[in-house]
């Protein structure tokens, strides 16, 4: 029998990888359930992120001030990735191939860049750790923890209570009566898009502070990724924290109390429960 | 009169001829993984490998003709590399094969070789029992039956510690060259009397080590086995730092070992070598200029480390067996110089390598003992410290 301090470091071990899982989902989610864009180089751009908060803080900038150049350059990128799936009419199926390229374009880029060796951020923060109790919380992961909660608290709260968030919604039910109703549906269109990107802006710095860096594992997120957005379900800014944390949780028991083979089976094996339990959803 | 004139005409045009051969470079084709998940290891071996290449030219090259190196990025995958092979024999038409790195790509370019007929030089390729090709030869050093002999060699090395360890953790990748000799070290710990006190196994690619981390912790091992490639020694030893555990003792078969030199937490993490920069191993004029050269080629690619070391040193060593193998057999022939290397040995940088296989063995291994050498962290560099006579000066392996 595991001793309970394995199992809670493994469970909270869970939670913060369920974090990230949550943080990447953040912009893919929206940009799927409310552009119907189905963005693939959405797992690139975190990764070019990644690579420029590491190549920020090599040069002795704070990780955190690195969004402040990052996250507004992203914006404008992901706005105008929008203008051009828009200008040419893009569907939601041909979006996936699409943005299936950029992501390849950008690997290539980060590649040519960086090279393919690994590349890992030193940073202060990768020090700070604190014993609660029994278990250790190492201050990175609390990090991306909080932005996880706290950009997805913020969404769902604007998209619920402002007249900004409301638009969003109703452009995203129905495109033609919410222009009926003044609603700037391209305009919108193109301010989600931005904050989708800059979300990954985020995401990136966050995997640059606990993680280190290779182009081909831009890769290795997406399927644990995609089976985190479609179980929160799409365009819900709260359900891809929720079900990042179910998984990772899930995951780090299941690597806690049997073999950690079994480990990646379990987001599977929750993704085609949802999708049979609530077929609706998606 | 007539004929003597016509003779030497035929005579100085049949010299013409082999000279304006004899003048075309060797053409010498390969793929690397440039790209990829195994990028990071290819672009060393490719730096290594020009090194080498400069060298061979500036002393004239094979059978006096240049060497020419057509390199092709396989991008980490195996089907494409069986494509690149089958492109190089037939539209590059190029005049011997080296191997790629990685065993999947090895594999696949061994089948193309096999299918050409020609002789396969490679230094990556970690399941010897999966090689049957009679005209394949591994310059990378290792036995036959790496899962017998390289655990001993862990084991060995840690019977030296102040406090030899008494139980033993096993964490192991599934990807099958690293599982094999975990399982390997199983049989070897349970041989030598030491308690297993965890044994896991997860999957590659794997992107959370927490509960790994944790777990290997729970077990309190007085050694840590990781049959662990690339990133994972780093992963494993970044989730044991944040739940503040470090281990005794601690192996990991082939880590990144760039990235592990950065880690504080990787002090004292042993690995596998054949070659590393300090005395005996740097005894040679040759293995001088090799470091050196690397040192300024991987400044130049911008490699993360610039030193010499496991990687590095078996791509330039399978390049010196090949050079053995021409100039030793004085021909191109690929039957010729297949049976020249089995009939031989050749002394590369970082050891002497031979391929008189056994029956039992798969063909041109050695079974039972190879050149390999355990390595530690110490200080922030390498150092070999087992077995005794290749150790660095005065270094010892440290423990508890």
């Amino acid at each position: 029998m595991p001793s309970y301090t394995l199992l809670g470091q493994s469970a909270l071990s869970g939670v913060f990888i369920g974090a990230l899982y949550g943080l990447l989902g953040l912009g893919l989610t929206l940009s799927w359930g409310m552009l119907r864009q189905i963005n693939l180089a959405h797992f690139a751009l975190v990764f070019l992120g990644a690579y420029l908060t590491y190549q920020l803080g090599a040069a002795g900038m704070d990780p955190l001030v690195t969004l402040a150049l990052i996250a507004p350059a992203f914006f404008l990128f992901g706005a105008a990735l929008h203008l051009l799936l828009a200008r040419f009419k893009v569907n939601a199926l041909n979006t996936l191939l699409v943005t299936f390229g950029f992501m390849v374009m950008l690997e290539s880029l980060i590649q040519w860049i960086w090279s393919a060796d690994f590349r890992r951020l030193e940073s202060h923060y990768g020090d700070v750790k604190w014993k609660v109790g029994e278990l250790f919380v190492p201050l990175p992961e609390l990090l991306t923890l909080a932005l996880a909660c706290g950009l997805a608290l913020a969404v769902w709260a604007a998209l619920r209570f402002t007249d900004l968030g409301k638009a969003m919604r109703a452009t995203a039910e129905d495109a033609p009566i919410a222009a009926a109703f003044g609603v700037n549906e391209k305009l919108l269109s193109l301010l989600l898009s931005g904050l989708c990107a800059a979300f990954a802006a985020v995401a990136g710095m966050c995997l640059a502070l606990s993680h280190t860096l290779a182009p081909s594992q831009i890769y290795a997120w997406i399927g644990v990724v995609f089976a985190v957005v479609m179980i929160g379900g799409l365009g819900n800014p709260l359900g891809p924290l929720v079900a990042g944390v179910v998984i990772g949780v899930s995951e780090g028991l299941t690597m806690a109390v049997t073999a950690p083979v079994w480990a990646p089976l379990v987001s599977f094996s929750l993704l085609i429960a949802a999708l049979l339990l609530r077929p609706e959803k998606f | 009169m007539r004929f003597i004139w016509r003779a030497a005409a035929l005579a100085a045009m049949t010299a013409l001829l082999w000279s304006a051969h004899a003048q075309q470079p060797v053409r010498i084709g390969s793929t690397l993984a440039l790209t990829g998940p195994l990028g990071s290891a290819g672009n060393i071996q490719k730096v290594s490998i020009e090194v080498y290449l400069d060298d061979l030219n500036s002393r004239g090259g094979l059978l006096g003709r240049k060497v020419e190196w057509l390199l092709k990025d396989d991008q980490s995958r195996p089907d494409l590399a069986r494509t690149l092979y089958e492109q190089l024999a037939t539209v590059d038409k190029v005049d011997l094969l080296m191997g790629p790195y990685g065993t999947a790509s090895i594999l696949s370019a061994m089948g193309v070789a096999q299918r050409y007929g020609k002789i396969l030089i490679h230094n990556s390729f970690g399941t010897p029992r999966l090689a049957k090709y009679d005209m394949q030869f591994s310059a990378s050093g290792g036995a036959g039956d790496p899962e017998n002999v390289w655990p001993n060699l862990v084991f060995d090395a840690v019977a030296t510690a102040p406090k030899p360890p008494k139980t033993v953790a096993i964490v192991t990748t599934k990807f099958p060259s690293a599982h094999f000799i975990a399982l390997g070290a199983r049989e070897v710990a349970k041989k030598r009397g030491l308690t297993e006190v965890l044994f896991l196994e997860y999957e590659f690619g794997n992107r959370d080590f927490g509960a790994i981390a944790a777990r290997v912790k729970d077990a309190k091992p007085d050694f840590v086995f990781a049959g662990a490639l690339g990133l994972d020694g780093v992963l494993l030893l970044d989730a044991m730092k944040k739940i503040d555990y470090q281990p005794p003792m601690h192996f990991y078969t082939f880590p990144a070992p760039g990235p592990m030199l950065k880690l504080p937490e990787a002090k004292n993490a042993l690995a596998l070598t054949t070659f590393e920069e300090h005395p005996p191993h740097t005894g040679n004029p040759q293995a001088t200029q090799f470091i050196q050269g690397f040192r300024e080629r991987a400044a130049k690619a911008s490699l993360p480390s610039t030193s010499v070391d496991l990687l590095s040193t078996i791509a330039y060593a399978s390049w010196q067996v090949l050079e053995a193998a021409v100039s030793g057999a004085r021909s191109l022939d690929d039957k010729a110089l297949a049976q020249w290397l089995r009939q031989n040995q050749v002394d590369t940088v970082m050891g002497r390598l031979s391929w008189q296989g056994t029956p039992e063995g798969p063909p041109n291994f050695v079974m039972g003992k190879d050149i390999y050498k355990v390595k530690q962290l110490q200080d922030g560099k390498w150092l070999v410290v087992w077995p005794q006579e290749f150790a660095a000066p005065g270094a010892k392996l440290i423990g508890p």
